[in-house]
């Protein structure tokens, strides 16, 4: 259910985007997501078919980029990917790591024709 | 020709303005505002009615309750003594800014020092969708596991205190309270923890001292 909301949010930014370009048509939308964002790019994409049509951005096509999650340690420097079970830097145990990478949710470009 | 055109913004933006309304609205009637979120069965409603009881002639609260359907909640905190007010999604699994702003018109904010919104069961979305309140808790419970924090990192992330409820079932399910604490550390450095039992009362009042004083922090600010 979740991603009809934010399947309308899309909708909504990329509509206001290509009107202040003056586009007549959205071709495609270049989404970011990272590991850590709670989006099935399925779901996106079943409401998307649903609720663009009727609009300008009608047919368009979704791209879906994925970015891994990436961890860092602030005390070894070690850059890692986390598992599922353990998310302590594998390098030297440190619990004190900032995230780099994973928690992006953005909608990054989007094509259209004027 | 198609023609590329930069847009960099976050999909969720819309709620995230609303939710910044909401929170000017709040603070226009100077009350305090939290989400509190968990899985379903954590026990939200529980730590609610211990929490509107335990501060019973203290601070005035009230209560938004999000749910699928029906009421039983905020009957609950009602009938602990709060004022509330019950938001049926219709289906969706969290609360939005949208859904509260609604909810905000139909209660007399300025009555309340404490507000505090209880989401939908679920330790997947709440967490995405910004209400506006200025804090945010999550329950989680021993018989959920130890291994939820690294499942579901995105709820643990932006939280604000954990409280870890059902204590009292520690000497009966298998629980590893250090590693599940780790998890926490590394998505949360320094987040408030809080380990009580709803049902025995143990642990509860440093959490009823920890939410007063956040409280009061904000109504001297």
């Amino acid at each position: 259910m979740h991603e009809l909301a934010v399947t309308e949010s899309l909708l909504e930014i990329a509509v206001r985007h290509a009107q202040e370009n003056n586009a007549r048509r959205i071709s495609a939308l270049y989404l970011v997501i990272g590991q850590w964002s709670s989006i099935l790019d399925d779901s996106v994409q079943f409401y998307w078919d649903i609720i663009s049509d009727g609009t300008i951005a009608k047919g368009a096509t979704l791209h879906f980029r994925r970015v891994p999650v990436t961890l860092s340690c602030l005390d070894c420097g070690q850059e890692y990917q986390p598992t599922s079970v353990e998310l302590v830097c594998p390098k030297c145990g440190s619990t004190r790591v900032k995230v780099k990478t994973g928690e992006e949710f953005q909608l990054e470009a989007i094509d259209v024709d004027e | 020709m198609p023609q590329r055109i930069p847009v960099v913004e976050k999909i969720l933006s819309a709620n995230d303005r609303l939710a910044v309304e909401n929170q000017s609205r709040f603070n226009a009637a100077n009350v305090f505002a939290i989400n509190v979120m968990a899985s379903p069965g954590a026990g939200k409603t529980s730590l609610i009615e211990q929490t509107v009881r335990g501060l019973q002639g203290r601070l005035r609260i009230g209560m938004i309750n999000g749910d699928i359907a029906t009421s039983f909640d905020a009957d609950r905190a009602q009938a602990a003594g709060a004022t509330a007010i019950q938001i049926n999604t219709g289906g969706d699994c969290h609360l939005d800014a949208v859904m509260v702003q609604s909810a905000l018109t139909q209660l007399d904010l300025a009555s309340f020092d404490l507000v505090i919104i209880e989401n939908v069961g679920n330790l997947v979305c709440p967490a995405d969708f910004k209400l506006g309140t200025h804090k945010s808790v999550l329950v989680a419970s021993i018989p959920e596991g130890d291994d939820k924090p690294y499942k579901y990192p995105g709820m643990y992330r932006g939280v604000n205190a954990v409280v870890i409820n059902k204590i009292d079932l520690l000497p009966y399910v298998p629980f590893r309270m250090d590693f599940f604490k780790q998890g926490i550390e590394v998505l949360n450095p320094g987040v408030a923890q809080f380990e009580l039992s709803c049902r025995t009362g143990e642990g509860l009042p440093g959490w009823l001292a920890w939410l007063e004083g956040q409280v009061k922090e904000f109504k001297q600010a």
